[in-house]
């Protein structure tokens, strides 16, 4: 070990309460970074998955306009070609095609506005998490026709239960009147308040029947493996389309774009967990800056007499550095330590949010969240504290630089 | 052959709202291997002229110069390069650094130096040796008494083989047995090594020592004796 950090560690050792305080506060804020970034990840995750389980999928193949129109006209007219690009993608988890129509809903009682959604039952139970959702009746079997399974609010404001007949009232794909009367077979509820409060879904076949459509959809909706899919799958499914007719009008959507209220959220959360990580950040830099002042106060003979006997004023501030550095350093290690070790425990049992607030629910999230440690969450937030801890000791080690040796050995 | 040149020093210190004239005018010049003493009463300037010898204070006005080195125009940088290859310094309250050992004490100049650390270890040691402190290489300064810190003040202002070692009442907080014992050992050095020793001191002793006493009142040089 060289002198220099010898006299470093020596130094460091000379307050020993006040160095363990400063210290902990750098671990401290470490261990609290690492976990809360890892908590914000692992949330955010969660948050994706759960929201795309429930209805939009990792990605949807569109016609050109749709996601802003919603007009029954703009259809993916040959999904199966799709589907057959999508069944080469290794990285993909299942598929399913979607007809969706707004249309009138009647009970004997009541009328309501409502969308109705055409699905394939088996698909769909792969992709999202519907099937699951069901309290009441059951889901639709493979074969199923005129019966539909509807939100809990709807039956609610309709009045009606399983096994009661509705009357649906629409538009055809191509401007006639589409009509039906159907039984419901199941009651789902989400705890999405918009999806149980409007809507319906019937079997894609007797939807294309009803509202014209012949064997055109108007999603196909895409899970992949893991949300690092995405971009890949995207990519393919892209070159794929535009290999088969460079001129069909479809566009490939990604969960960003279909529930941007979604990533807006995840915005909003990353950035009030970024104030507050500056806040704290900020707390330990002034703790820093506060040990180093009192250490220029405390030692200034001394520095004095290192500048009389020929130390550069380079080499001086570099030995302040190395103190600071050391410091830093052995927070921050036992920050991330403490931190990591801490996420993993959560990270194999997760944090119970059975309280969760509206928002989460409103994206699916109502059990437990589990947090990621990744190597960003574990080095982001210490390296941040590494940064702007070293920045204020650089304010007390070059001011040193100009203390003039006679002035500094006879200060007391 | 002089090896510190001044020339016309004043400097003027400001006490509060009272201007201090600390030297006026002066002029001296040491030859190498002299062992001389700045002798005079509490402020009359001796510490002053000491500390612009050593280029730890700058004068209002007149040139120094060390062993050919004319401090005037000389960066911060440059000037503790001098002090580190120039000057060694012995002072009255030792100022070792406390989280260093002795002999890393003695080392650390060398260190500053640039020398290799094997070679460090061994001259430290042998320096040590010579200040009669073998058995206290590892001791730190608060686990030594101030003859022996003081000795160990000495062995690093030697050891770096500066061209001057200045001496600021080296003796003052030292019983005179200590004292003297250190004055002999710095005697020893300076007819051995040829190392030039410059004090500033009212102890009779040291006077006593001094092969050059020059006497400093009020600023300026009254006498300058050569024993």
């Amino acid at each position: 070990m060289s002198i220099d950090v010898k006299m470093a560690w020596r130094n460091i050792w000379r307050n020993p309460r006040r160095t363990i305080l400063t210290i902990s506060a750098i671990a401290f804020a470490s261990l609290l970074l690492v976990f809360m970034l890892s908590f914000q990840f692992g949330s955010y995750e969660t948050m994706i998955n759960s929201s795309v389980k429930i209805h939009t999928g990792h990605l949807q193949v569109q016609s050109a306009g749709y996601q802003d129109k919603k007009s029954i006209r703009l259809v993916v007219p040959d999904p199966d070609t799709i589907g057959k690009i999508l069944n080469q993608i290794q990285s993909v988890e299942a598929y399913t095609f979607r007809a969706i129509a707004f249309s009138l809903v009647s009970s004997k009682k009541r009328t309501y506005g409502s969308i109705v959604i055409g699905i394939d039952p088996v698909r769909e139970a792969k992709v999202s998490t519907l099937k699951s959702l069901m309290r009441k009746g059951s889901y639709l079997a493979k074969d199923d026709t005129d019966q539909v399974l509807i939100g809990s609010l709807l039956a609610q404001n309709l009045k009606i239960d399983i096994r009661d007949e509705i009357t649906i009232l629409g538009q055809g794909r191509d401007g006639s009147i589409a009509a039906t009367v159907v039984k419901v077979k199941g009651i789902y509820s989400s705890g999405i308040d918009d999806l149980d409060r409007n809507s319906i879904h019937m079997p894609l076949k007797y939807f294309q029947d009803v509202y014209g459509m012949y064997d055109a959809v108007h999603e196909v909706v895409v899970t992949g493996k893991s949300l690092k899919a995405v971009d890949g799958i995207k990519a393919v499914l892209n070159t794929g389309i535009k290999k088969i007719n460079p001129k069909l009008p479809l566009v490939v959507l990604d969960w960003k774009e279909l529930t941007p209220g979604l990533l807006q959220s995840i915005e909003l959360d990353l950035v009030s967990g970024i104030i507050f990580y500056f806040f704290l950040i900020l707390v330990v830099a002034f703790s820093i800056l506060n040990t180093f002042l009192m250490v220029i106060f405390e030692r200034t003979r001394e520095f004095g007499v290192l500048k009389a006997i020929g130390i550069t004023p380079g080499r001086l501030t570099k030995l302040l550095l190395i103190e600071s550095i050391t410091m830093t350093t052995i927070g921050i290690a036992a920050g991330i330590i403490a931190g990591s070790l801490i996420t993993l425990y959560f990270q194999g049992h997760g944090i119970d949010i059975s309280g969760a607030s509206d928002i989460l629910v409103q994206y699916g999230i109502s059990g437990r969240i589990y947090p990621r440690l990744s190597l960003l969450s574990a080095f982001i937030g210490p390296g941040i504290v590494f940064i702007i801890t070293f920045l204020a000791a650089l304010y007390p080690a070059l001011k040193i630089r100009s203390l003039r040796p006679v002035e500094a050995m006879t200060y007391v | 052959m002089s090896i510190v040149e001044c020339k016309d020093i004043n400097k003027t210190y400001q006490q509060g709202k009272i201007e201090v004239r600390a030297l006026k005018g002066v002029t001296l010049s040491i030859d190498k291997g002299g062992f001389v003493a700045l002798a005079g009463p509490s402020g009359s300037g001796k510490t002053t002229l000491l500390n612009i010898i050593g280029s730890l204070d700058q004068p209002d006005s007149g040139s120094v110069s060390v062993d050919g080195n004319t401090f005037e125009k000389m960066t911060q940088s440059q000037l503790a390069l001098l002090r580190l290859h120039k000057v060694g310094f012995v002072f009255q309250s030792y100022n070792l650094i406390p989280v260093l050992s002795a002999v890393e004490n003695v080392e650390f100049v060398m260190l500053l130096q640039g020398v290799q650390a094997a070679q460090r270890r061994e001259r430290a040691k042998a320096i040590l040796d010579d200040v009669g402190l073998e058995a206290e290489y590892d001791r730190r300064p608060a686990e030594l008494s101030g003859g022996q810190q003081q000795r160990v003040a000495v062995a690093r202002a030697i050891v770096s083989n500066p061209s001057i070692v200045l001496a600021d009442e080296p003796t003052a907080n030292l019983d005179s047995k200590t004292g003297n014992g250190l004055l002999e050992m710095m005697k020893k050095m300076n007819e051995e090594k040829k190392v030039t020793f410059i004090f500033s001191t009212h102890d009779n002793m040291v006077m006593d020592y001094a092969r050059r006493l020059i006497l400093i009142r009020d600023g300026c040089i009254v006498d300058d004796q050569i024993k």
